[in-house]
């Protein structure tokens, strides 16, 4: 029997390596793409609140494995087809468009939460001492809906986080992907599978130790 | 009163105030000149559109119908920068809306330095002073959750006086507050009156309004049923409907 550890232990850790990158660039844009879709879904304009209700409706509907298929596959397809046009993404680029537009959805919904659980009248008051919109929003709502966004956020990362290992179906080579390859190789299935469980668990743990410390900060912080 | 109503200077103009939310007509057609130094109190049956009211003065609600006239700019014309009409009317709710992300003397300090009414060092000068009046210096660097209603109440109106007001706006000031309360509040509002300063006030504070009102608007059903000095409003009503009112609040 073969040691998986020792003989590639390094394959698995530059895989989670690659499984972070992925990661955090998905979930940077997905930051970027919550607030602008979570805002949206609030001001008062309906046009904006129609485009951002059905980019989360849309999102929401279809499952990552298809998302990623379609961006991978489809897209670059259609350009080269339809409008000419060569485009090839990379698999990193590929997962990071998937899992920030799926990642960004949800936040997209946990930002309009927060904002909503701002009783209104702190708007009011801003607005009545001469603040514009955005100002009173940058200044009073915003920093008051983030504090009760944090533990869902935080929720939603660890979720986005795993979610990158159905990008192992486009080929980027992250933990799922090269923990195939382990196994075509030495057929360790139980040890391969068990190792990767435990790496994951291990990263979740800490962002989950993050999490609460991040939260009891903010609890002793203002009451 | 001790100050007199300036009636060559109008600092808030009414005129045929509609105001509908979906079908529901709360405004029908309100009209009436607030002047300077002027203090209105405008009572009526919950529901009748006080709140209303006041709250189209400074654009809050969008109105309907009509025409807000505020300092000379018209809060309905394109032109008019809604925000700076507002810099000019201070305003208190019922629920006070502190803000609560900020201790008192960051709430009191936001809006001057924010629209660089002032620079740090004059809006922190200010806000202290300010607290000192309504009686809360002591209390610059707590938090909102930190207070009772009263001194919340009190920490508002020293926030809405930081922007240096011409007039100012109260929606039910004491009608979240303990009985108390509600004394140490109506005594700030009392100082502000006396100074001569433009109030329009939503109370149910009848006394209150005896002692301090220049003119008293009863507002039902959408209009404004009747007004006159509160002797003659609460002390011999002319109509039906204020008569009924008056008979269950006082």
């Amino acid at each position: 029997m073969v040691n998986v550890i020792t003989n590639y232990g390094h394959l698995l850790v530059e895989a989670l390596g690659q499984t972070l990158v992925l990661a955090l660039c998905g979930l940077f844009f997905a930051c970027i793409i919550g607030l602008i879709f979570g805002i949206m879904s609030v001001v008062k304009n309906r046009f904006c609140r129609a485009i951002s209700f059905v980019f989360v409706y849309a999102i929401r509907g279809v499952p990552m494995i298809v998302l990623a298929f379609f961006v991978f596959l489809g897209v670059p397809q259609f350009a080269k087809d339809i409008l000419g046009i060569p485009l090839k993404f990379s698999g990193l680029q590929a997962g990071t468009i998937c899992l920030s537009l799926n990642c960004g959805a949800y936040m997209s919904e946990i930002i309009r939460g927060g904002i909503q659980s701002v009783d209104k009248g702190q708007m009011e008051a801003a607005r009545s001492l001469g603040l514009p919109y955005w100002r009173s929003m940058q200044r009073v709502v915003l920093p008051q809906a983030i504090k009760t966004m944090i533990p869902s956020i935080i929720n939603q990362f660890i979720i986005t986080l795993k979610d990158t290992s159905i990008l192992s179906v486009i080929g980027f080579p992250e933990l799922v992907n090269s923990a195939k390859n382990v196994v075509a190789n030495t057929f360790a299935l139980f040890q391969t599978w068990g190792i990767v469980a435990l790496i994951y668990l291990f990263v979740i743990t800490l962002l989950s130790l993050l999490a609460k410390y991040i939260e009891g900060r903010l609890a002793r912080g203002r009451e | 009163m001790l100050v007199a109503v300036n009636k060559n200077n109008v600092k808030i103009h009414v005129d045929a105030l509609k105001k509908n939310f979906g079908k529901l007509e709360v405004l029908k057609s309100i009209s009436t000149d607030i002047y300077e130094g002027e203090v209105v109190v405008i009572v009526g049956p919950s529901g009748s559109g006080k709140s209303t009211f006041l709250r189209c003065l400074n654009g809050l609600e969008e109105i309907t119908g009509g025409k807000v006239v505020v300092g000379g700019y018209s809060i309905t014309d394109k032109k008019v920068d809604i925000n700076k009409v507002r810099e000019n009317i201070g305003m208190v709710f019922q629920h006070f809306n502190l803000f609560n992300n900020l201790n008192v003397i960051k709430n009191l300090m936001l809006a001057p330095v924010d629209l660089k009414k002032a620079s740090k060092e004059e809006a922190r000068e200010q806000a202290l002073a300010m607290l000192a009046r309504v009686g809360l210096e002591d209390k610059a660097s707590a938090y909102p959750a930190q207070l009772s209603g009263g001194q919340k109440q009190r920490v508002a109106i020293a926030r809405a006086l930081c922007m240096k007001p011409e007039i100012m706006l109260f929606d039910e000031p004491t009608s979240a507050l303990d009985p108390e309360m509600v004394g140490e509040v109506l005594a700030v509002m009392k100082g502000l009156a006396a100074e001569g300063m433009t109030m329009a006030i939503v109370t149910h504070e009848i006394g209150f309004a005896r002692e301090v009102a220049d003119r008293v608007l009863f507002i039902d059903g959408g209009y404004i049923v009747e007004e006159g000095t509160p002797e003659e409003v609460f002390g011999n009503p002319k109509e039906q409907r204020t008569k009924d009112f008056l008979d269950k609040v006082l």
